[in-house]
C-alpha cells in the first residue's frame, strides 16, 4: 500500500509535467495548426536554467519564474522562425520546430555541458496515507493545477484569449475582424515555451534532466496531448496524468528502463483509438 | 470614400477582376449584381484583402490599401459578412461578437496578460457595445448560446453583429440575403437602411435583383469580371448590356423590376 501510493503520487507528479509540456502542444497547434517538436527540449533548458539562476545566488521563489519566463523568449524565438512568412505550410514549420530542437539541444550541450542537472528544489518530505512522499513532487502537482487554472481563465475570460480562441476557430474570419492571426501565433508559441518552461523547472529537482531528455519529454507531452485531440487542454491534463502513473506503476513493479517504451506504446493506443477524432478535425 | 481603379486579377490564365474601376462615396449604399461568376465574390475578397490585385489600386479615403494584411485593413475601418458560415465555433454569440470589437481595441498584449484597470474598463466597454450590437440584430436574448448549429438566418444576423462592433466605416455584404426567409429578407433589408442612414458606407453584393434596386441609390453591373454598367436603379436594369447579360439566368428578373 505504501509503495502504491509513492507509486501513485511520483507518478501523478511526473503526468503533471507531461501534460504542462502537452498543454504548449495543444496551445500552439490550435491557433497555428502546427506542432512544435521543441517542446521538450525547452523544457530541458527550463530545468537547467532553474539550476544556473539558483547556483547564481538567485533565492527560490526568484529563480524559477524567471527561467519560465526566460523559456517563453525561447518559445517566441521558436514561433519567429518556425512560422516564417505568412502563408507558410504548418508541415514546413513543423520540420523547423525539429531542426531548432536539435539546435537547442546543441546549445544545451555548449552551456551546459552533457551530464544530468538536477537544481534543488523543495527539501524535506510529508507522510501521504503512511507512505513518505517528497514535498517537491507534491508543489508540482500545486503548481500543475494552478498553471491550468490560470490557462483555463486566460482562454474564457480575457480578451486576447477569446482572440486566441477565434483565430483557432476561424482564421480568416478573426483577420477580417481586424486579429493578426500571426501575432496570435506568436504569442502562442510563446505560451507554450513558458508551459514547457515550467514543465522542466518543475521536474528537474526529482528527476535530472539533460541533453537527452528532450525526446522521451517531448513524446510524453506529446501523447497527453494527443489523448486531448491536440485541441482540449483539461483531457490533455487527465492524457498526463494517466501516462506518468501508467509509466511510474511500470517502473515500481516491472523494469524502469520500460517508461518511455510504455509512454510510446500508450501513444499509439491512443493514437489509433483516436484516428477518428483526427480525420474529422481534418475535414473541416 | 472607396476608390476602385482599374484593378485586375487573373486565376490561371482567366480573369475574375478586368480593369474595374469604380467610386462609392461616403455614405452611399452601393448594389453590386451580376450573374454567376461575373466577379462580385472577387471584387469583395480584394477590397477585404483575402486576395491582392495583379494590377491597378484600391483607395479607403485616399489612402492605398490593396497591399494591407487584411486585418489592418479591418483596423482602418472594413467590415465584411460572408454568404457562408464565418462564425466562432466553440464561443458563445457574445463573445463571438466581442471578438468583432477586436479591431477597436487598444491596449497591447501585455496590459491584457496583467489586466490593469484601464484594461478591464475597456473589457467592459466591449462587452457593453457586443450587447447593443446584439441587440440591433434581434439576437440579445440568445447572447449566452454557443454559435455552433446556429440556424442560417441567425448565423447573417450574428455575422452582421459583429462586423457592427467593429464600427466599421464601409461594410462589405455579400450576398446576406441568400437562403433567408421573406420575413428575414425584409427585417434584413430594413436594418441594412438603417446602418445606411447612420452614415456606414455598405457595398451589397446580392442576387436578389429586388432587393438591391429597393435598397441602392446606384447600381454596379459586373459581367464576366468587367463593368457592363453603373447608374441608378433605373437606368440599369433598362440598360441593353445588361439585360443581355441577366438572358437565360433570369432575364425576366432583372427587367421587370
Amino acid at each position: 500500500m505504501k509503495e502504491l501510493v509513492t507509486y501513485l503520487v511520483s507518478g501523478i507528479a511526473l503526468g503533471s509535467s507531461f501534460a504542462l509540456i502537452g498543454s504548449g502542444f495543444v496551445v500552439v497547434h490550435r491557433v497555428t495548426r502546427v506542432v512544435n517538436f521543441a517542446q521538450g527540449s525547452i523544457a530541458v533548458v527550463g530545468g537547467m536554467l532553474s539550476a544556473t539562476l539558483l547556483g547564481g545566488r538567485l533565492p527560490h521563489g526568484v529563480a524559477e519564474p524567471a527561467a519560465v519566463a526566460i523559456c517563453g523568449v525561447v518559445g517566441l524565438t521558436v514561433g519567429f522562425l518556425a512560422l516564417g512568412r505568412r502563408g507558410t505550410p504548418p508541415l514546413i514549420s513543423l520540420i523547423v520546430t525539429l531542426g531548432v530542437s536539435m539546435l537547442i539541444s546543441a546549445a544545451i550541450i555548449w552551456l551546459w555541458g552533457q551530464d544530468p542537472v538536477s537544481p534543488p528544489g523543495l527539501d524535506g518530505s510529508a507522510t501521504l496515507l503512511g507512505a513518505t512522499v517528497e514535498r517537491q513532487r507534491l508543489l508540482v502537482v500545486g503548481a500543475t493545477v494552478l498553471a491550468f487554472a490560470a490557462l483555463a481563465l486566460f482562454f474564457s475570460r480575457s480578451y486576447v484569449g477569446k482572440a486566441l480562441t477565434a483565430s483557432a476557430s476561424n482564421p480568416f474570419a478573426a483577420r477580417m475582424v481586424g486579429i493578426d492571426v500571426r501575432r496570435m501565433g506568436l504569442l502562442a508559441f510563446a505560451l507554450a515555451g513558458m508551459l514547457g518552461g515550467l514543465a522542466g523547472v518543475l521536474v528537474a529537482p526529482t528527476n535530472a534532466v539533460s541533453f537527452y531528455s528532450d525526446l522521451p519529454l517531448a513524446l510524453s507531452g506529446f501523447a497527453a496531448a494527443v489523448f486531448g485531440g491536440l485541441v482540449s487542454p483539461l483531457r490533455t491534463l487527465v492524457g498526463g496524468l494517466g501516462l506518468g502513473i501508467a509509466g511510474q506503476l511500470t517502473a515500481g513493479y516491472l523494469n524502469g528502463s520500460y517508461q518511455t517504451e510504455v509512454a510510446l506504446l500508450l501513444m499509439l493506443v491512443i493514437m489509433i483509438a483516436r484516428s477518428s477524432t483526427f480525420v474529422h478535425e481534418e475535414a473541416k | 470614400m472607396l476608390t476602385i481603379d482599374r484593378v485586375s486579377r487573373r486565376f490561371g490564365g482567366v480573369y475574375a477582376n478586368q480593369d474595374v474601376t469604380l467610386e462609392v462615396a461616403e455614405g452611399e449604399l452601393r448594389g453590386i449584381i451580376g450573374p454567376n461568376g461575373a466577379g462580385k465574390s472577387t471584387l469583395f475578397n480584394l477590397i477585404a484583402g483575402h486576395a491582392r490585385p495583379d494590377s491597378g489600386a484600391i483607395r479607403l479615403k485616399g489612402r492605398r490599401i490593396d497591399r494591407l494584411p487584411a486585418h489592418v485593413r479591418a483596423r482602418l475601418g472594413i467590415g465584411i459578412v460572408f454568404q457562408g458560415a464565418r462564425t466562432f465555433a466553440g464561443m458563445s454569440l457574445l463573445e463571438n461578437v466581442m471578438v468583432g470589437a477586436h479591431s477597436r481595441t487598444r491596449a497591447g498584449l501585455v496590459a491584457a496578460a496583467v489586466r490593469p484597470p484601464s484594461q478591464r474598463r475597456e473589457e467592459r466597454r466591449i462587452k457593453s457595445t457586443a450587447e447593443e450590437c446584439l441587440e440591433r440584430v434581434g439576437l440579445l436574448e440568445w447572447a449566452s448560446r454557443p454559435a455552433d448549429g446556429l440556424p442560417l438566418g441567425q448565423q447573417r444576423r450574428l455575422q452582421v453583429a459583429r462586423a457592427l462592433a467593429g464600427e466599421p466605416r464601409l461594410l462589405l455584404l455579400d450576398e446576406p440575403a441568400s437562403g433567408l426567409r421573406a420575413r428575414e429578407r425584409q427585417d434584413l433589408a430594413q436594418l441594412i437602411r438603417d446602418l445606411a442612414r447612420s452614415g456606414v458606407t455598405v457595398l451589397l453584393v446580392e442576387h436578389d435583383v429586388g432587393m438591391v434596386t429597393s435598397l441602392s441609390e446606384r447600381i454596379t453591373v459586373l459581367d464576366l469580371g468587367r463593368v457592363i454598367a453603373d447608374g441608378t436603379p433605373a437606368e440599369v436594369t433598362s440598360d441593353p448590356a445588361v439585360v443581355k447579360a441577366y438572358l437565360g439566368t433570369g432575364a425576366d428578373h432583372a427587367a421587370h423590376r
